[in-house]
């Protein structure tokens, strides 16, 4: 390995980033692929492919046989809002994969007993992101129906691009919530990636059922990152 | 479960290598590329070495990772890469195997 390849992975992983790295098993050179970065093909396809599943393997291709080593950051979640929907949605995406982190400045939802075992901030959403800041591989779901805590978050989450963004609320909510998102200066394409109402359509009820809803559209759009833009998903 | 977001940098092998190769150390990085059947680790896992037997990370959760050490130390030494395959199927070459039953192939190379 290359240790100017091996320096570069490593910056790349501390800093959250994914990253492929393509070493030729034949005379055992390497380099780092970045997500985004253009590389032609079928090594091309399948380089694309790791960054989507996180599997590694060892591809053919032009003639030759390449290890695709596939660094993805862990997924996490954010939640704005301290609630019901919150207790079930943290042991549930935790066991999913997907470490949770909750954020609620109302310090009488934001109790150790209502979350056990999860990392929680009775804080506000400004001063925890600040220290602790959101990316690509963060998906946020704001549930507060309080503009004062969700707002700021989920404007933070659309310029970080997370890969999820979801927002609850009815559909006359939500046309007020955007109405005040675009004046804080969101883009229409970015207002176009908010979930809402959140969740996917499963006829959720309860709040651990729309906790499901919600887990299931994050995964949803963890595991079909990239795709939006060639239309290969509906 | 390890439920981390971050890297953690006393244990994670290619974070290990590197600092080793900061101290000036010769290192070699074995990797998992293949596996078939019930094998311990996922590809891609990584057994790192040093000129003098040390090692962190696994690449079998310690079935073969004896023979991965002596042969890292070849590897060091000649800056030769070698592929080498482990399993329960196949004793010509190997004294070592897997008890689950699995086989796999550990890519080995020098840092440098």
């Amino acid at each position: 390995m290359d240790p100017y390849v091996l320096r570069t992975l490593n910056e790349e992983r501390r800093a959250r980033r994914a990253a492929v790295l393509v070493t030729d098993l034949g005379d055992g050179r390497d380099r780092i692929v970045r997500e985004g970065d253009a590389v032609a093909g079928d090594l091309g396809a399948a380089i694309a492919s790791a960054f989507r599943t996180g599997n590694s393997r060892s591809v053919e291709a032009e003639g030759r046989t390449f290890f695709l080593n596939a660094h993805l950051p862990r997924p996490r979640l954010v939640v704005i809002g301290a609630v019901h929907i919150s207790q079930a949605l943290a042991p549930m995406a935790r066991i999913a994969g997907y470490p949770v982190e909750i954020i609620d400045p109302r310090t009488a939802f934001a109790t150790p007993e209502r979350f056990p075992d999860v990392a929680l901030h009775a804080e506000w959403p400004q001063d925890v992101l600040t220290r602790a800041p959101l990316d690509s591989y963060t998906a946020l779901a704001a549930v507060t129906h309080d503009p004062k805590i969700d707002d700021f978050a989920l404007k933070a989450a659309l310029d970080a691009k997370c890969f999820y963004v979801g927002a609850l609320g009815s559909r006359k909510t939500h046309a007020k919530r955007v109405e005040r998102l675009l004046a804080l200066g969101a883009g229409a394409d970015q207002i176009g990636r908010i979930h809402a109402p959140i969740g996917l359509d499963i006829g959720a009820a309860s709040p651990a059922e729309i906790a499901v809803a919600v887990l299931a559209q994050t995964i949803h759009a963890f595991r079909s990152r990239g795709l939006e833009a060639k239309g290969a998903v509906a | 479960m390890d439920e981390s977001i971050y890297l953690d940098e006393t244990r994670d092998p290619l974070i290990i290598a590197e600092g080793w190769m900061k101290d000036g150390k010769d290192v070699a990085i074995a990797t998992v590329v293949e596996t078939w059947g019930s094998a311990p680790r996922p590809v891609g896992s990584h057994l790192v070495i040093d000129a003098e037997g040390n090692f962190h990370g696994s690449v079998s959760g310690g079935c073969v990772e004896g023979a991965v050490v002596t042969e890292a130390m070849d590897v060091i030494g000649s800056g030769k890469a070698r592929m080498l395959e482990f399993g329960v199927a196949d004793e010509t070459a190997w004294q070592v195997g897997l008890s689950c039953g699995g086989r796999i192939k550990v890519y080995v190379e020098r840092l440098g």
